[in-house]
């Protein structure tokens, strides 16, 4: 027998019983439903991540000043050796390096005419351009040039520039930060929100680094040419694990710290801080999704139960098919397509309440959620498989029936 | 006695013995006789006596204990499950006392199952069943399902069903036992008509009414036969 001939024939065992066939698919439908949406909770988790990564520089390494002590902190305690552009210059020396950019940061009051707005100040140099792919979208940023002379220039995010300005054109126009007066030459290509760290990445003023030090910030009264923290760019492709390694290295050599000293700084891969963060998220989500997969199973059970039933109240059906010249495996098919036509349709149905059930979840709690057809087509050929699996049996017990005793079969 | 040389069905020393608790019992004892061509044979005899078990041996469905059964000269014993399977899709049509159609589909539908498991295709398989059922006086109600079909109608509808394959055997298990008697008369009527078309039909049933439609009558006691009369035609 054909295969549509044994489909068709199955599609019409089904119809003929419509509420058990409902009941039975029941199982399947929850199951593929709850994989599916746990699944697409837990792989919307990993997307955030990964976007939240990318937002903040895969590629880079930060090293802070400071013994580690967990978390990254934007300045050393006071009795650590703090940065200068001496560490800078030497750090950029290395091969795999491709952009160092110096920061130091903090809190400042920007006013312009009567506006006023609190922001927070990176003072920075142009490797901070490259590092954080920063570029304008009106005016320009401040070259090296003005980098190192400390020219009193800043480019503005957009919540600043909005703030300030409310549409008329900022570049130009001065403003006051901490009441040292600047020129804005440029504003940021928006960033949006991040959802790390940060929050709005629009609300920043950048200047140069000794404008910050020398006349805005103020410096570090123990060292000159004083550097809060270091950003590395990592050149593409190399391995993030071995640049942190050797800047590590460097960085003992630099600081004259003996073997065995204790480093007073600390290089922080913030993707594989975020990662760690995320981890347990990860792993909470697969087990939801195990669950699930449970779930299906057990509703696996329920069609091999009732497929059981199915076979023992059609003993003479399969008789009589036996005698008009069925083979055992035509039998065999028949049923095997029941179990399996019963579970793909599970298997859709479920697969489309679980896209809503995400969505429902997405809008209601407010995380976010990634539908993959990857994960519909895993979740709808596992149906298939538990139909095969679970149809199985109860299939290979109506092909091996005995033709003359299930004609008999009352 | 050229004619005769190869019978369509031969049974040989055909015994069955079920075992029912720690006693053998035997159904059939040694049974040799011949069916030809276009013959029309009615089985009779009380129940128990062994008919419906030679009935099951030469429609394939059962195996004997021992001896052989040849049809159109093939011996069954030599052949597999599936091989026995193809034989009643292609060689046998079967005709039961209780119609045993598929209640959720359409008479045309049940006619044509058979050809759905034919191994050699068949061309036109839903042409094949209308013709069937216009052989059997059913041809306006081929979407009629069983339940809105008569007895005797359904049993049209199980006759064709059994003539889809184009069989050249036609075993049929008291045929009339679920009819009434006129009902039964069209069957037999029928039947007789196939027969005269060259299909061997072979029958069991305790009526004599229809029994007395066969050209052939074999009685059967304890599992032997007792009585093999032919009717001259």
């Amino acid at each position: 027998m054909k295969i549509g001939v044994a489909f068709q024939s199955a599609l019409e065992a089904l119809i003929s019983n419509p509420l058990r066939s409902f009941l039975t698919m029941l199982g399947i439908m929850i199951g593929v439903a709850s994989v599916m949406a746990m699944m697409a909770i837990s792989e919307g988790a990993a997307k955030q991540v990964d976007a939240q990564i990318a937002q903040l520089g895969a590629s880079n390494l930060t090293i802070f000043p400071g013994a580690s002590r967990g978390g990254p902190r934007s300045g050393g305690g006071a009795s650590d050796q703090p940065f200068t552009e001496s560490d800078v210059d030497q750090i950029k020396q290395e091969p795999f390096v491709t952009a160092v950019a110096a920061r130091i940061s903090g809190s400042v009051m920007v006013v312009s005419g009567e506006d006023n707005w609190s922001t927070s100040l990176q003072g920075t140099n142009t490797d901070y351009f490259v590092t954080q792919s920063l570029s304008t979208s009106e005016g320009r940023l401040f070259d090296t040039r003005e980098a190192s002379s400390g020219a009193a220039v800043a480019v503005i995010g957009k919540t600043v520039a909005d703030a300030l300005f409310e549409g008329t054109n900022p570049v130009g126009q001065t403003i006051r930060v901490n009441n040292v007066p600047v020129e804005v030459i440029g504003v940021l290509v928006t960033r949006g929100q991040s959802s790390g760290p940060g929050g709005d990445r629009d609300d920043i003023v950048i200047v140069p680094i000794s404008t910050a030090r020398n006349r805005i910030l103020g410096g570090n009264a123990t060292v000159a040419r004083y550097v809060g923290s270091m950003e590395v760019g990592i050149a593409d492709g190399y391995d993030m694990t071995t640049a942190q390694e050797q800047l590590e290295t460097r960085m003992r050599e630099i600081r004259r710290i003996a073997p065995g000293g204790t480093d007073d700084f600390r290089v922080f891969n913030i993707a594989d801080f975020i990662r760690a963060r995320s981890s347990t998220q990860a792993t909470f989500g697969v087990l939801l999704a195990f669950t699930a997969a449970v779930s299906l199973i057990v509703g696996g059970v329920g069609v091999m139960n009732i497929m059981l039933v199915s076979v023992t109240e059609r003993t003479r059906e399969i008789g009589l098919r036996m005698a008009i010249g069925a083979r055992g495996i035509d039998i065999l098919g028949q049923f095997l397509a029941e179990a399996l036509a019963l579970c793909l349709l599970g298997g859709l149905i479920g697969s489309a309440l679980g896209v809503g059930a995400a969505k429902f979840a997405a809008k209601v709690g407010e995380f976010p959620v990634e539908i993959s057809p990857r994960i519909a087509i895993i979740a709808i050929g596992a149906s298939a498989l538990i139909g095969l699996f679970f149809g199985f049996f109860p299939a290979r017990q109506a092909a091996r029936l005995n033709p003359i005793e299930a004609l008999r079969h009352e | 006695m050229a004619a005769e040389a190869t019978p369509l069905i031969s049974c040989r020393d055909l015994t069955k013995v079920y075992r029912m608790g720690t006693q053998d019992v035997y159904a059939l004892r040694g049974v040799n006789v011949d069916f030809v061509q276009g013959e029309m044979t009615a089985i009779m005899g009380p129940s128990g006596s062994g008919k419906s078990t030679l009935m099951n041996l030469i429609g394939a469905l059962d195996v004997p204990t021992s001896g052989e059964l040849l049809i159109k000269g093939r011996p069954l014993s030599r052949l597999s499950r599936d091989e026995l399977a193809d034989l009643r899709n292609e060689t046998i049509g079967f005709v039961f006392q209780q119609f045993n159609l598929l209640n959720r589909a359409t008479a045309l539908a049940n006619v044509k199952l058979p050809l759905m498991y034919a191994r050699t295709p068949v061309a036109d398989p839903m042409a094949r069943a209308r013709e069937c059922l216009e052989m059997v006086g059913l041809g306006a109600r081929m979407d009629h399902r069983p339940m809105q079909l008569s007895g005797g109608q359904q049993q049209r509808v199980a006759i064709a069903r059994a003539l889809a394959g184009r069989p050249s055997i036609l075993l049929a298990d008291e045929p009339t036992g679920a009819l009434d008697t006129k009902t039964s008369e069209e069957i037999m009527d029928l039947l007789t008509g196939l027969s005269s078309e060259g299909i061997t039909v072979v029958l069991v049933t305790h009526e004599p009414e229809v029994a007395a439609y066969a050209t052939r009558q074999i009685h059967f006691r304890d599992g032997q036969i007792e009585r093999d009369e032919r009717r001259a035609s």
